[in-house]
This record gives structure tokens, sequence and C-alpha cells, in this order.
């Protein structure tokens, strides 16, 4: 009886609309769910059956010893670790807020002739290769960082006062601190242009009952159209921290690429994605392989954890 | 109409066929990667084989030879004896380089600076801190070197540069071959890494008072301010091809078991010490004799014709007696069956 029905219906609902394809439709997108977390799954099950041998080896010593030696065969990922948290971190807090100003400005202050251009130039930021970014840090950043911030303020500090210590370095512009600045111009586009999409949203009506209640543009922006797209600003500044966690190349090129642990902000140092970078080609032995497997693993957890911490802040928050 | 497609598809398959079957693939060595690509330019003209070649890196060639995905592997790094023995492979050389330090000190002239090479470990270890230091000045007396504090630069990528330098400090510093050995990459005490040749001569050029190492090729195309090292025999050679060359002339190949063989330090007036050369790594035993003996007449044709090709791109060719020696060894060497899969004057 019931199966009688439910044909019935299926039947009724094939005569109203477009009959065939739903099921297959519905197939596909399963089958594309399903996959993506079946590659997932294979990516962490690759990368810690290849880590394995590291982590058997060095126990967590591997993720808080700050020794890196591929002679003695002896590995240990917090220099890296520190490295790609710091950068990363570092690159966010200077993106973030010139992200929102260019935004902010795009949407609520500048002429609509002019802002299209402006908007497609920052997209067109985001198409750069990271490798060019690289080469711009190395050959144009670096030295003029070097001679006009690096070497001033290194002359004219007091070398054992706290902020000697932090800003004490080589002067030569490939450090910790220019490898963030790259990092920031390189996430400031698509966190500018998700920004931007974001305000776009906000319905007419909200900003003219904020104006409409006497706000100033301060308080309109800060007090009303901010809050509004809260939630997704969250996302968006995880968009940006994710992909500054895992930039390779651009990173490689300018953060001088010593390893162990950076002493200070201008210090030379390394991140995850530049130590495999640099040595996965050259690597023979089996234990120098799995090490850098092994960092790979770190990486995807740390990734993973960012988003899972932005997913919580997602759904704590209120509307 | 349909017959002469099916014919003219035939005859086009068979021509792919025969003409995908004789090409050569090889992967490893980023170094020698320009040669090779020249070699198999001139070779394919000629003889119409192929060299598919994939610079992947020393490593990645010497993986990618045992996991037999190419006919042959190239690093620059030798595999010790028992290496080779242990995954049944034979190497052999075919062109070696130099690797040159590089400086940038004001006022100081390429190939003025002399160092030694416990010099150099001691500086590269962090020990010479600055220019002004009494051991340089005593080996360079009249150049007048500035008070700078020394800036160490080395490379930040795996690479046969870096194995050769620290292998060549290791020789001449023992507390550099006990505390920080040698190696494709190594545990640097001091210093800033700069990637590839490129990132390493960048980071020189920007940074007063700073010390690099780079391929000789590098440094004499980008007229980089190369300094001296000391050789055996305590003259300062300029590092250049017969520099390199007379490296290889003293070098005794013939007692290497597997041609596992540094050229560095090496006897002769005029030899540079920090020599090496750069290898390729075949199946003893080939499981496919005809690819095998395409690969050894490819080298065996390089051998032949490939020395002024190599010279105009910097790179110094093996001497003769090397060559024929390393023919030699191939007859013995690389065999299917037992029988040699290289036929000489072929």
């Amino acid at each position: 009886m019931a199966s009688v029905t439910m044909e019935a219906a299926a039947e009724r609902q094939a005569q109203d609309r477009q009959p065939g394809g739903e099921a297959l439709f519905r197939a596909l997108c399963f089958s594309a769910a399903t996959l993506l977390l079946a590659s997932l799954a294979g990516v962490v099950a690759s990368l810690a059956i290849g880590g394995w041998p590291a982590f058997r080896a060095f126990g967590l010593g591997f993720l808080t010893s700050t020794e890196w030696n591929p002679v003695t065969e002896v590995y240990g990922a917090a220099g890296p670790i520190v490295g790609t948290v710091v950068t990363s971190l570092l690159s966010l807090a200077l993106a973030l807020p010139l992200a929102l100003g260019v935004s902010i400005f795009l949407v609520e202050f500048c002429p609509r002739t002019v802002a299209r251009p402006v908007a497609i130039a920052v997209e067109l930021l985001a198409g750069i290769p990271s490798i060019v970014y690289g080469m711009w840090g190395l050959f144009v950043l670096a030295p003029w960082f070097a001679t006009h911030v690096q070497l001033p303020l290194m002359m004219h500090l007091d070398p054992d006062s706290w902020i000697g210590h932090l800003l004490y370095g080589v002067p030569n512009g490939a450090n910790i601190f220019t490898a963030s600045l790259i990092l920031a111009i390189m996430i400031l586009p698509y966190m500018s242009a998700v920004f931007r999409e974001l305000l776009l949203t906000i319905p007419a009506q909200v900003r003219e009952a904020a104006y409409g209640l006497g706000a100033t543009p301060f308080e309109a922006v800060t007090q009303v159209l901010l809050p509004y797209v809260r939630r997704g600003g969250v996302g968006v500044i995880m968009l940006g921290l994710g992909r500054a966690l895992g930039e390779t190349m651009a990173v490689t090129f300018i953060i001088g690429n010593s390893h162990g642990f950076p002493h200070s902000l201008f210090d030379s140092g390394s991140t995850i994605a530049s130590t495999i970078a640099n040595e996965f080609a050259e690597a023979t032995s089996d234990m120098h392989t799995s090490a850098l497997i092994a960092l790979g693993l770190v990486l995807f957890v740390l990734t993973f954890a960012v988003l899972a911490i932005a997913r919580l802040l997602l759904a704590t928050q209120k509307h | 109409m349909f017959k002469t497609f099916v014919a003219l598809a035939g005859v086009a398959a068979m021509a792919g066929t025969t003409a995908f079957a004789a090409d050569i693939s090889g992967a490893g060595a980023t170094f020698p990667a320009p040669i090779y690509a020249k070699w198999a330019e001139a070779y394919k003209a000629q003889t119409g084989v192929g060299l598919n070649y994939q610079a992947i890196g020393s490593g990645g060639g010497i993986k990618q030879i045992k996991a037999k995905t190419v006919d042959f592997g190239a690093s620059d790094k030798p595999l010790k004896p028992e290496d080779l023995s242990a995954s049944g492979l034979y190497q052999f050389p075919t062109v070696m380089g130099g690797v040159v330090p590089v400086v940038n000190l004001p006022g100081i002239a390429p190939g003025q600076l002399k160092l030694t090479g416990p010099l150099l470990a001691a500086i590269f270890y962090g020990q010479i801190k600055s220019w002004n230091d009494a051991n340089i000045a005593r080996i360079n007396p009249g150049l007048k070197l500035p008070a700078l504090p020394i800036t160490v630069v080395h490379r930040s990528d795996g690479s046969g540069t870096s194995f050769l330098f620290t292998s060549y400090l290791a020789m001449k510093s023992k507390a550099w071959g006990e505390k920080v050995g040698a190696s494709d990459t190594v545990s640097w005490p001091v210093g800033l890494g700069g990637k590839g040749n490129d990132g390493v001569s960048a980071f020189v050029k920007q940074t007063q008072g700073a010390i690099g190492y780079v391929e000789y090729a590098y440094a004499k195309q980008n007229k980089a301010t190369y300094a001296l090292v000391q050789n055996k025999v305590g003259r300062f050679p300029q590092p250049d091809a017969p520099a390199f060359a007379a490296a290889a002339a003293g070098a005794k190949w013939a007692a290497a078991p597997g041609n596992y063989l540094l050229l560095l330090d090496q006897p002769g007036a005029n030899a540079w010490p920090i020599t090496g050369a750069t290898f390729i790594l075949v199946y003893k035993d080939q499981s496919n004799p005809a690819q095998g003996a395409q690969v050894l007449k490819f080298f065996d044709w390089a051998y032949k014709s490939g020395d002024q090709a190599a010279a105009s791109l910097d790179y110094v060719p093996l001497p003769a007696p090397v060559k024929a020696l390393m023919r030699k060894q191939w007859l013995t060497n690389v065999t299917a069956g037992g029988k040699p899969v290289y036929t000489p004057g072929k």
C-alpha cells in the first residue's frame, strides 16, 4: 500500500517537473563529495605512513627539538614550526587592516568609476604567481629593506635592550619579517576581494537605517556594517591564514632558510613548506625523506587545526 | 579510400613506435642538465635517437634509477662502492666543474683574496667572525681587508655543490668533519641559506662582508668576485678550466673502486682544490640490453664529440685517458646475460 502511494507520488513529481536526470545528478554530487573525502583521507594516510619512521625514531622530540641535521640523521621540527606560525600570524596582522581598509574604501567611499578599476587591480595581485613575489622580494624588497630599515635600526638601537634583540639580524633583508611582509602582500588580494563581496551583500536598507539614525560613516562601518559581516569575516581571516601557512616558493626565496630556532624578528629562519621545498629533491636517505613527509603531516594538522578553530568560532558566534 | 587511410595510419604508427622505442630516458642532477640537453640535441640530429632528461636533482635521480623508471640516473654526488653493489648499479663520470668561494668586500677585485681550506672551514664554522682577522691578513699581505663582520651564505636546497664544498671543508678541518660533516644538506653552524646558485649569489651581492660558494660556471657568467683557495702543493691557482682539468689529471680513477672519487685537494701545481665530476648511474645487469646499449652509445658519442659543447657552457671535459678507462670499464661492468651491451667503435 505504502509503496503504491510512493510510486504515485514519484509519478506525480515526474509529471510536475522535468523528468530524468535527478538520480544521476544526486549520484554525481554524492560521488564528488565522497571522492573529496577519500582523497583527503588518502593524503593523511600516506603522510602518516611515510612519516612514521621519523615519528617512531624521534617521538615527541620531533616537534620540540630544534636540531635538523641530515648528516647525523637527527631531525627536529621546532624551528620550521615556529617559523611557519610566526610568519603566518605576522602576515595576517599586517594584511588584515589593509584588506579591511581597501574593501571598506571601495564599497563605502570610493566613487563607482574608480572603484571598479581599483577592485580589478587588487584582484590581479592574486593572479601573480608566488615565485614572482619571491623574486621581487629577493632582488627588490630585501636590499631596500636592509639599507633603509634594518641597518639604521641596528645602528641606533642598543643591542642589549629587548627591542635591540628583537630587531637583531644579518643586514641583508632576508628574514622572518620580510617573509611575512611578502606573505601579507600575497594574502591581501584574497582577503580584500572576499571582504568586498561580503560588504556588498549587506542590504541597502541596513546601511540606510544606520545613516538614518544619524550615524557618522565611521560609526556606520564599525558598529553596523562590520558586525553584520562578522561571521563571513572570520572565514576570510582563516582563508588568508590558511594560504599563508602553506605558501612555499615566495617564502623560500626571502626567509633566509636557516634551520633551527629563529631568535629575533630580523633573524633568518625557515618554514615547514620552505624546508620541504628545499630538501625533498635531494633527500636520499630514508630517514631524511621520512622526516620531510612527517613535516608535511605536521603542516596538514596545523592547517586543519586552524580551519577547525575557524569553524568553532563561527559556530559560537551569534548573529 | 578507407584502405589508404588504414595503410597511412599503419605506417605512421610504425614510424612512431620505432622513434619512441629508441629514445633514452634519464633523470637526476640539475648541474649537468644544460650540457645533457645540448648533447641530446646534436645527437638526435645525427642519429635520430632522442634523450628525455628530467633535471629533478641528484637525490631524485638516484631514487628514479633504483625504481627502474629511467634508463639512467644522474648524480653530482657519487654513490659509495658498497651502495653501488647493494643496488646492482655502476657509475661513471661525464663532465667536471668546480666550486668557488664568492665574496662581497668593498675594494677587493675577483681573484685578489686568498684563502686556505682550514680558513674556509673556520669562517663557515663561525670561528672567524671578522674580515680583518689576523689569520686572514697573514696570507693576504698587502691587501687592505675591511673591518666588516663576516656573513656566511650557503645553499638552502640540497645540492651537489654543497656536497663538494662540505666534503672539502671536512677534509681540511677535523672539527668540521666531526661536528658538521659532509652532505648535500648539512646543519650549517652559522649564516643564511639562498635557494640555488642565484639565491646564494643574490645574498652575497646584497650583503657587505658576505662569503658564499657557487658553481664556477655560474660565478664566471655572473662576473662574481671569487676568492682563491690554496691547493695541495701550496699554490693559489685561478679557478678556470685548465685548473679543473689539472685536478682531474692527477686523480687516480683506476684505483677508485666503483669510480667513487672526489677530485678534492688533488696533487698538481695548478689543480683547483674544490673540483668534482658529475656521474651517470646504470644497472650492471641490464634487463633491456638494447636500451642499455643506447645509453652507453650516447655517452660514448658525448665523450667523442661533446667536448666543445661542454667547454662553450663552461663545463670541463674529462681528460682522454679517463674517457678511455671508462670505455674499457663499460665492457665488463655493464652486461646482459654475461655479455657486454656496449660494442666499442659502433
